[in-house]
């Protein structure tokens, strides 16, 4: 993998109009992490769901409209927040650097 | 049962990563997951290939669980090792559903997949071969497993547990969000059920909590230890989860796995549900 292409997976297949999606890409130096874990906190801090990161770093969740928090844990790094607003047909794109 | 019999740390399983009477297990509900890299000599396990029936719904049977072992090399007398991504999920259900069958050695590898990519230990692609077996299961042991007439008559009188998200539970979601929300059945939760979701058992690392937080967790969720208890989540494999916490970790005795979970009962026609966060009324 040489450098980090940018945004979160491809879209193909998502049916958009219907879901509030969060997504994005895990770099460290600019580089894709690929054996990241997101997980994705509610407004209230509550854990709502978690993926490991593909190999070239990206990830992807179906969340409802609303705030939420991406909280990021990768191999030998503290872990990272990050706050997203979801809404209905519109896909959140979000870059986080461990 | 308790910790000391039902979990194995990352250390513990990299000193007997030779014994021959262990077998490690990966079991993901990302199918690729194990072809990627796992952990040296493990079996992998298909959550759904391998673990559903594929034509009824429900696990697969006795004698198609003896051909699966049997094929995998995986002895009666062996201690089978059950570990995974998805913070253990699926390698909880896999672990419940060797219990069903009588399966006597079992654990846990605390933490999974996810604990042991974040120490950096070793993961290897080479799969290693194991000889074939003659696996015999046990008569399915029903106490721990419950159907949808046991839940439904339990509303009200038995500790019934969702495990989801709070927003699953509420019905401001249909799945974990990892997952499109495009979903057969309608939203919320079992009438009088607690929400005690999954994720508050666990480190974020994935490993359990410690004994004493996890009784102060069902002790404040209002668990009565006096009745008999049903998890359940979407369709029985973080619910797998809590029940190892309950059952196997801190020896409660009537805990029961309700597989059908919410696909299921979300999907039934004039059943009780109960929308929001609070747990309703029988």
């Amino acid at each position: 993998m040489c450098g980090a292409i940018k945004g979160g997976p491809s879209l193909e297949g998502v049916d958009v109009a219907n879901e509030a999606v969060i997504q994005g890409i895990v770099t460290r130096d600019g580089q894709p992490v690929g054996n990241a874990y997101v997980r994705l906190l509610d407004r209230t801090g509550e854990f709502t769901a978690e993926v490991p990161t593909s190999a070239t770093g990206q990830f992807r969740f179906f969340a409802g409209p609303g705030e939420w928090t991406l909280r990021t844990l990768a191999p030998k790094s503290i872990s990272v927040d990050n706050a997203v607003t979801a809404a209905k047909g519109v896909v959140a794109e979000v870059a986080v650097a461990v | 049962m308790s910790r000391e019999s039902a979990l194995v740390t990352a250390d513990w399983v990299e000193e007997h990563l030779n014994d021959p009477s262990i077998v490690l297990v990966e079991v993901d509900e990302d199918v690729e997951a194990y072809d990627k890299g796992h952990i040296p000599g493990a079996v992998k396990l298909d959550w759904k290939g391998d673990l559903q029936d594929g034509v009824r719904h429900d696990f697969v049977s006795k004698d198609k669980l003896e051909a699966l072992l049997s094929a995998k090399g995986i002895g009666n007398d062996d201690t089978i090792v059950f570990y995974g991504g998805n913070n253990n999920w699926f390698a909880a259900y896999a672990y419940w559903y060797l219990k069903y069958y009588g399966h006597d050695n079992l654990r846990l590898l605390d933490g999974g997949r996810k604990k042991w990519e974040l120490d950096s230990r070793e993961l290897t692609t080479e799969v290693q071969d194991r000889p074939a077996t003659t696996y015999v299961a046990k008569d399915a042991d029903e106490s721990i497993r419950a159907f949808r007439d046991e839940v439904i008559a339990s509303i009200g009188s038995k500790n019934l547990i969702d495990v989801r998200s709070p927003d699953e539970y509420a019905g401001r979601l249909l799945a974990p969000a990892h997952l499109p929300q495009e979903q057969a059945q309608i939203g919320g939760h079992i009438p009088t059920a607690g929400n005690v979701p999954w994720s508050k058992a666990a480190n974020d690392d994935g490993t359990f909590r410690s004994d004493e937080e996890l009784k102060e967790l069902y002790a404040e969720a209002g668990l009565d230890d006096a009745k008999d208890t049903i998890a359940y989540c979407r369709i029985g494999e973080r619910s797998s989860h809590t029940w190892f916490v309950l059952k196997e970790i801190l020896g409660h005795e009537n805990v029961k796995n309700y597989d059908g979970s919410w696909t299921e009962y979300g999907a039934l026609r004039a059943v009780p549900v109960a929308l929001g966060d609070e747990p309703g009324v029988a």
